[in-house]
């Protein structure tokens, strides 16, 4: 790059959309984002069914009578926290203070998995109950709504692993401290869809 | 490659406060936990005029993803945010016109239509 | 151990098909026979298939939609001919069960697997050489996305041969599309090769968004970027916003199917009509995301060849911004008839008639442009002056359906057919053989035959006004599209002449592969050395043709908008000096792409038969194609300084065009 080049693009009155391209981290950052954009409105399409079928209960058990407040309010705080641990985790990850950094995540991982648990039981209470999603529309977008993002939890977490063996066998070179970034992108974004799930699914429960 | 200093703005994600460290999650996860208590006492208490409680339980949801998106995410609209703001705002009409289009649509279609139950009842 | 496959599956008893696989399988032998005796693989596999780089991507895109344009419209053949038979009592020769499996795949092809690749292609190609960068923002992601496109396409032709396609129309709804109305694998095909390449569209749409708004060249703000840009910038945002919906509805309804879910079946409170309002929430910012880059091809084609800048550039943003924001706004007119109730319908009746205006604005701009200009009478000026007077037709046949008492007439019939295809055909393909006759000299260095392509032009053109009007007066005398047959004999003139303008349009296709292989023989005597064959005004005509595999061996810093333009009226070059040279990264090529789309195919397979065993094979190898990928840390490849010195060198021609070369200095930057 010349020297004109360099003028231009370090001059501070140079607004930021003339700076020319960006770094990797920011092009990865942004993209990962509208990743997760276009992940979220995947999930409102779930919502908006799940609302529109929520009361088609085909004669069979309703909301109100599946749902379990107190487990929910257990799992809300199990995702809260482990959303918190994680930002922990990518501050050990910026002062690339490593033991910290596997510490917290996986406290993450721990609370993830807790999460997945109790959601599991709950799911298979309800089946053995005879309340599966195949037995009304309103249990099929039940299911699908929430085991989606049980599902992206599970993946998150599979992520999780997948990154601490990356960090462990590659160090923390910036490919690997990128992957981290997003993943923590990811998993604060689950936890404000699971916010949409509580309020909408079990709060609003009729 | 050519790259050179913050071309294009800041990823998402990225605390402009970082010497702060822990306190934007500290603060963040205060007033998450707060809002979620709330929120789970609106949905039980008596106290709350029953019709209002859907439009509260949407206000303190509303208010919690903002806590999340502030604090843990750091996505402002500070100059250097402006993408990601944009790109959340996009995300989030596009959502609210799916989510509300299609209970809006469905309710319509539901209420001037036979349902299905009586239409397959018909057809025997 | 076969789940539902066997041997049965080949359609032994369909001449016709059994034919089409003899034909398709004698040319796909000739083609590997010839490249293995001619020992190309090495190259082939080295070059394009694992390739990185967004150019050859671009091409293979083309390439997918031409072959794709081929299958698709030999189903619009059959449609004809059956249609233009089948009067009376007149039963046609196919029967109803075939005919329906061709225009599903007929709708299908031509919308996902022709008009989507054509425009992603152009955008993929375009792109980064208008901004004035290196490639997209990401190269592997890219190739990836090309293959899963590709597997979908493997995946839709392989119906054809092994089991059978979906009879629900291009859009598979229920409860029709329902396990108990269609038990048959050809719902099955179609949804899992669509998710396929759904994910390959949004993943190219998330690609192309951060490309365009976080690696422009210096100096190259928003309002500097080429309307092209713009227009791409908008329909790839639409991509990343719309193509969820179509995730998600599909993942419902293949629930139903495989699981017994009850989203949208008749029964246990499931509602049908929820599936038809998720999908248009796609389909119609999906029309969209396909017609705004033909706009923008264009745009740049309007000012190239008029010789004057684009009129009205801020409005043309404007429009392009309003246009996708308001394509959300519109999609309950197509199903007006449908349940909505009268205030319902009239809202989103209004609200496509406002979206009518926007497209009206960039009309009005490009005639402006032209106007006052000297203008070019190229190929692409024809491609845009036809789109002009057509798209225009097809739009206003759009609002007048977007009337809903018009609509609840015209609903399904063949006017909805003409018109569509009167602004699919008029705006996409039209702007897909602009963006491909214009760009053409960039990718390989030598002009596309000038006659040939005014030969093509003309039979498009001719063959579509043949081919749709009658369908317009059809539709308004009761005929219904879908129809594989009818009683009354007065309308089989009209189908007649309809055919008609098929066999124009066919000419037109066929004479697309005879310019290829003319303008191949003819190369040396067309070949452009300047890099400006057109004398055009954005960045990607700075850089000789075929581009080298880094596009701008120095980014260009961009002052202005139409950048190049303003660069060569100033007798400046950025261009870099010799003695300034530096070794350069590109992107290493790799065969992720490729095998991850592999081992989606085979779990698109194994899902479509319900072989269980053969897709976790599939997950399970798509799954680990992904750990190695992201394992490895060697991703770019040194292009020394000497290579890219002896580049330059060989392609060291400036443009000639009216400049004396003793007053070509080098740009430096602002303020220098």
């Amino acid at each position: 790059m010349s020297a004109g080049e360099q003028a231009l693009t370090a001059m501070p009155g140079v607004p930021l959309a003339l700076r020319g391209p960006a770094s990797v981290r920011v092009v990865a950052g942004f993209g990962f984002w509208l990743f997760l954009l276009s992940d979220v409105i995947l999930f409102a399409a779930l919502f908006a069914t799940y609302s529109v079928l929520s009361g088609s209960t085909a004669g069979g058990p309703s909301a109100a009578e599946l749902f379990d407040k107190r487990h929910v309010f257990l799992e809300t705080l199990c995702l809260l926290a482990s959303s918190v641990t994680c930002g922990f985790g990518l501050l050990a990850l910026h002062r690339t203070d490593a033991r910290a950094m596997y510490f917290w995540m996986a406290i993450t991982l721990v609370l993830g998995i807790s999460f997945l648990s109790m959601e599991g039981t709950e799911f298979a209470s309800m089946v053995a109950a005879g309340a599966g999603p195949t037995h009304s529309a309103f249990l099929s977008a039940f299911f699908t709504l929430v085991g989606t993002h049980g599902l992206h939890v599970s993946l998150g977490l599979v992520w999780l692993v997948v990154m601490l063996l990356q960090a462990a066998t590659l160090g923390l070179q910036p490919m690997v401290s990128r992957r981290f970034f997003c993943f923590a992108l990811f998993w604060h974004a689950l936890d404000i869809v699971w916010i949409g799930v509580f309020t909408i699914v079990y709060l609003g429960a009729k | 490659m050519d790259m050179q200093v913050q071309g294009q703005g800041q990823a998402p994600g990225v605390d402009p406060h970082d010497s702060q460290g822990a306190r934007s999650y500290l603060i963040g996860l205060m007033y998450a936990v707060a809002l979620t208590l709330a929120s789970f006492w609106a949905a039980t208490t008596p106290l709350v005029y029953a019709p209002a409680v859907p439009v509260l339980l949407a206000a303190l949801a509303i208010a919690q993803m903002g806590v999340h998106v502030s604090f843990f995410l750091h996505i402002s609209s500070a100059p250097d945010q402006a993408n990601n703001f944009l790109a959340l705002a996009f995300g989030v009409f596009v959502t609210a016109l799916i989510v509300f289009g299609s209970m809006m649509i469905m309710t319509n279609l539901n209420h001037n239509m036979m349902s299905m139950d009586e239409l397959m009842k018909m057809q025997r | 151990m076969f789940g539902r496959l066997s041997w049965s599956a080949i359609p032994f008893d369909q001449p016709i098909v059994m034919g089409t696989c003899a034909t398709v399988g004698a040319g796909l032998l000739v083609v590997f026979a010839l490249v293995t005796v001619k020992g190309w693989w090495p190259y082939l596999w080295r070059e394009w298939i694992t390739s990185v780089d967004h150019k050859r991507i671009g091409v293979m895109y083309m390439i997918l939609g031409l072959i794709m344009l081929v299958r698709g419209f030999s189903d619009a053949i059959m449609m004809r001919t059956q249609l233009a038979l089948a009067a009376g009592h007149a039963a046609g020769y196919l029967p109803p069960e075939h005919y329906d499996q061709i225009f599903s795949a007929h709708g299908t092809i031509m919308i996902f697997f022709v008009a989507m690749p054509f425009v992603i292609g152009l955008m993929n190609f375009a792109l980064p050489l208008q901004l004035g960068v290196r490639d997209v923002a990401f190269p592997v992601l890219n190739s990836v996305s090309f293959w899963l496109t590709a597997a979908g396409v493997l995946l839709v032709n392989l119906s054809l041969f092994v089991g059978e396609f979906a009879r629900t129309g291009w859009l598979a709804y229920p409860p029709l599309s329902e396990l108990a109305y269609s038990p048959g694998v050809g719902v099955d095909y179609y949804l899992w090769s669509l998710q396929l390449s759904g994910l390959g569209t949004l993943l190219s749409g998330i690609n192309l968004t951060t490309t365009i708004l976080k690696l422009r060249a210096p100096g190259m703000g928003y309002k500097r970027m080429p309307v092209f840009c713009w227009t791409a910038l908008a329909s790839n945002l639409l991509i990343v916003a719309a193509f969820p919906v179509l995730t998600a509805t599909f993942a419902m309804l293949l629930l139903d199917r495989y699981c017994g879910f009850h989203f949208f079946t008749n029964d246990l409170g499931g509602n049908p009509m929820m599936y038809v309002n998720l999908i248009w929430i796609w389909g119609h910012p999906e029309v969209y995301i396909l017609i705004l880059p033909a706009f923008g091809v264009f745009s740049e084609v309007v000012a190239t060849f008029s010789g004057k800048p684009l009129f009205g550039y801020r409005s043309m943003v404007l429009a392009t911004m309003a246009i996708c924001v308001l394509s959300w706004f519109v999609w309950l007119h197509h199903f007006f008839t449908m349940g909505a109730g009268a205030d319902v319908n009239a809202f989103f009746g209004i609200a496509t008639m406002i979206i009518a205006i926007p497209t009206g604005v960039k009309v009005f701009n490009w005639l402006f442009t032209l106007y006052g200009g000297r203008v070019q009478f190229t190929v692409p000026i024809y491609w845009a002056l036809g789109f002009i007077v057509t798209f225009v037709i097809g739009g206003m046949t759009g609002v007048l359906m977007a009337i809903p008492p018009a609509d609840f007439v015209l609903h399904n019939s063949l006017f909805l057919i003409a018109h569509f295809h009167n602004v699919a055909i008029g705006g996409v393909v039209f702007g897909a053989m602009a963006g491909y006759s214009y760009w053409f000299p960039k990718a390989f260095g030598f002009k596309l035959n000038e006659r040939l392509g005014k030969a093509i032009f003309w039979c498009w053109f001719l063959g579509f006004y043949l081919a749709f009007m009658p369908l317009y007066a059809l539709g308004l005398m009761g005929a219904t599209r879908r129809m594989q047959h009818y009683p009354n004999t007065h309308w089989q003139p009209l189908m007649l002449v309809a055919l008609a303008g098929a066999v124009v349009i066919l000419l037109g296709i066929a004479l697309t592969a005879v310019q290829l292989a003319v303008s191949i023989r003819q190369r040396h005597a067309n070949r452009d050395r300047t890099g400006d064959p057109w004398n055009a005004r954005t960045l990607e005509w700075s850089i000789p043709s075929p581009p080298p595999a880094w596009n701008f061996t120095r980014l260009p810093s961009v002052e202005r908008t139409d950048a190049y333009w303003h660069m060569k009226e100033e007798g400046v070059s950025h261009r870099a000096l010799p003695g300034t040279f530096v070794d350069l990264h590109v992107p290493r090529n790799t065969p992720v792409g490729v095998f991850l789309a592999f081992f989606a195919m085979i779990l698109g397979f194994a899902l479509t038969w319900r072989i269980y065993w053969l897709a976790v094979v599939g997950l399970v190898g798509a799954v680990a194609v992904v750990l190695v990928q992201s394992w490895r840390t060697d991703r770019e490849r040194l292009v020394p300084a000497e290579e890219v010195a002896a580049f330059e060198h060989a392609h060291g021609v400036l443009p000639e065009i009216g400049h004396d070369r003793s007053d070509v200095r080098v740009a430096s930057g602002v303020g220098s």
